[in-house]
């Protein structure tokens, strides 16, 4: 099962926390894969709260822990940081800022 | 015997909450009040003790690290200065100097945070007011694209909900209104919570300039908003007393981005026609204001500068970072105060691990962490002084309440341009 759902990426409480803490500890790479995704998609899916699953663009892939959030149906959060960062691109449609948030994505098991 | 130190600046994000109070004993950083979770880790979690430089892997001196840093500089054709944000206003000036010997590109994380706002205000101008006016006056508070209760925790209830002179009541006096695309704690703390389709911004902001102009408008909805909702919230802002819009990276890192705020802040000067209204971007970095504000003071441009000619060149979408790195222009860089090795695509990220860099920074990012050379320097407002921009554009000075045992990060620029023009 595959779902192409759309990527936002942002900061978040933990994500900041982590970063201060050191952004070379497993703690910080922990924080930054934990995705959320809405609990309908993530039945769709076949999986559990605290799931892994793959993400893909063009760009690459990543495993993240999934978490079940009230975001809306087709969305994915993922927080800033290096794990987020393998799935964007570098076009910047000529203003510098790469597409962090609005980026389709497909998720699997 | 434990010293305590009242009224001291936090220099996280762009709030730059100037009411902290911190406890040091010893020269270490032993209880901080006031501070929000992202304060308290600025504060607790930075180690002011001395450190050496690494190079390659090593420990150096200092000495042995400003020549080994004028090696690279001096060799490199085409080197990038970039961040700035984190650093003072003092230290700013000087990397737009050191990008003005080595004709460098300089950019800020400016251009991968509100550099599409910079667009926007170039096209439409920014109908902007200060913080001490939102806490004072404003009834009706917009937040889109944005969540302060994670990004600037204190915001809320340094302005937001605080009582001021004309908003007695505090939170009472004011009407929240949160947009975003997906439920956030902002949201939850909101009178009013309006959901967009992501990538819809614009789109909204179009159909909400035109109800407030008076026209008609036929579709049941825009970007998932009902008319009805949207009928509400134009009349909601051309009655307020004194409205302020903030934004953040929803718009500017969504598909439209420098559109998405133009629209915004044109919406905004639209309202002014029927009450007072303001806009402020939520900056993130503490003095990423200031980097904007220096470097358009220097150079007349507020980012993506090139010196490669001699004199600066303007240029977003090629010399800003992501995209002059990315297209492996850049053959050195200075990172100051800030983390792209964190933070950039990963295709830009693994490019800057292929160049010399010489990292500036007191903490060890991913970037220093990786960097040819990493220069651990003081933090302004803890152990070395200077000046910061907030948000609004208001100056604040930087009062250092530790014996600094690192040097600043303007001793060190000093120290590279000296290395540079040797």
């Amino acid at each position: 099962m595959a779902l192409t759902l759309t990527l936002v990426t942002g900061r978040t409480l933990a994500q900041a926390a982590a970063m201060h803490k050191g952004k070379t500890t497993d703690h910080y790479a922990a924080v930054t894969r934990q995705a959320e995704i809405n609990g309908e998609d993530l039945a769709e899916l076949g999986l559990a709260e605290g799931d892994e699953a793959t993400v893909r663009t063009k760009e690459g892939e990543v495993r993240v822990t999934l978490k079940v959030s009230d975001l809306p149906r087709g969305m994915l959060f993922l927080p800033m940081g290096p794990c987020a960062n393998v799935l964007i691109g570098v076009d910047t449609e000529g203003t510098g800022m790469p597409p962090f948030k609005g980026l389709s994505v497909e998720v699997t098991p | 015997m434990s010293e305590r130190t009242e009224n001291v600046v936090c220099t996280f994000c762009g709030c730059l909450c100037d009411d902290l109070v911190v406890e040091h004993e010893e020269g270490r950083i032993v209880k901080v009040l006031k501070a929000c979770a992202n304060g308290q880790g600025h504060f607790r979690e930075y180690d002011p003790s001395p450190r050496l430089p690494r190079l390659e892997g090593r420990d150096v001196s200092w000495d042995e690290a400003y020549s080994a840093a004028g090696e690279i500089l001096r060799s490199s054709r085409s080197p990038l200065i970039y961040g700035l944000s984190s650093a003072v206003t003092e230290a700013q000036r000087r990397a737009v100097e050191l990008a003005d010997r080595l004709g460098a590109v300089v950019d800020s994380t400016s251009s991968v945070c509100h550099g599409p706002t910079g667009l926007a205000m170039q096209g439409v101008g920014e109908p902007t007011c200060t913080l001490g006016e939102v806490r004072n006056r404003a009834d009706l508070l917009l937040f889109w694209g944005c969540n302060p209760l994670v990004s600037h925790p204190r915001h809320f209830a340094r302005y937001s909900t605080a009582k001021g002179r004309l908003t007695p009541e505090g939170r009472k006096s004011r009407t929240l209104i949160v947009v975003d695309v997906r439920p956030t704690a902002a949201t939850k703390a909101a009178d009013i919570f309006v959901q967009v389709e992501q990538g819809r911004d614009y789109e909204v902001l179009t159909a909400l300039r035109a109800l407030v102009q008076g026209k008609a408008m036929e579709r049941p909805s825009v970007g998932g908003v009902a008319r009805e909702a949207l009928v509400d919230l134009a009349e909601r802002f051309k009655n307020c007393r004194y409205g302020v819009a903030f934004m953040g990276m929803g718009l500017t890192m969504t598909r439209g981005r420098d559109l998405n705020v133009a629209e915004l802040f044109s919406l905004v000067s639209d309202l002014n026609d029927y009450t007072r209204f303001s806009v402020i971007p939520m900056r993130g970095h503490g003095n990423v204001s200031g980097a904007d504000q220096v470097t358009t003071w220097q150079c007349g441009f507020p980012f993506a500068v090139s010196f490669a000619r001699g004199y600066p060149q303007y240029g977003p979408g090629e010399f800003t970072a992501v995209d002059f790195i990315a297209r492996g222009d850049a053959d050195a860089a200075v990172i100051l105060a800030s983390d792209p090795g964190a933070h950039f695509p990963r295709k830009a990220a693994e490019r800057l691990r292929e160049i010399p860099t010489i990292v500036i920074d007191p903490a060890e990012s991913l970037s220093a962490s990786q960097a040819t050379l990493w220069l651990p320097t003081g933090v302004a407002g803890i152990d070395t002084a200077g000046s910061s921009y907030r948000m609004d554009g208001v100056a604040l000075r930087l009062r250092p309440f530790l014996k600094a045992q690192r040097p600043s990060d303007e001793e060190v620029l000093v120290r590279l341009i000296e290395e540079v023009i040797r």
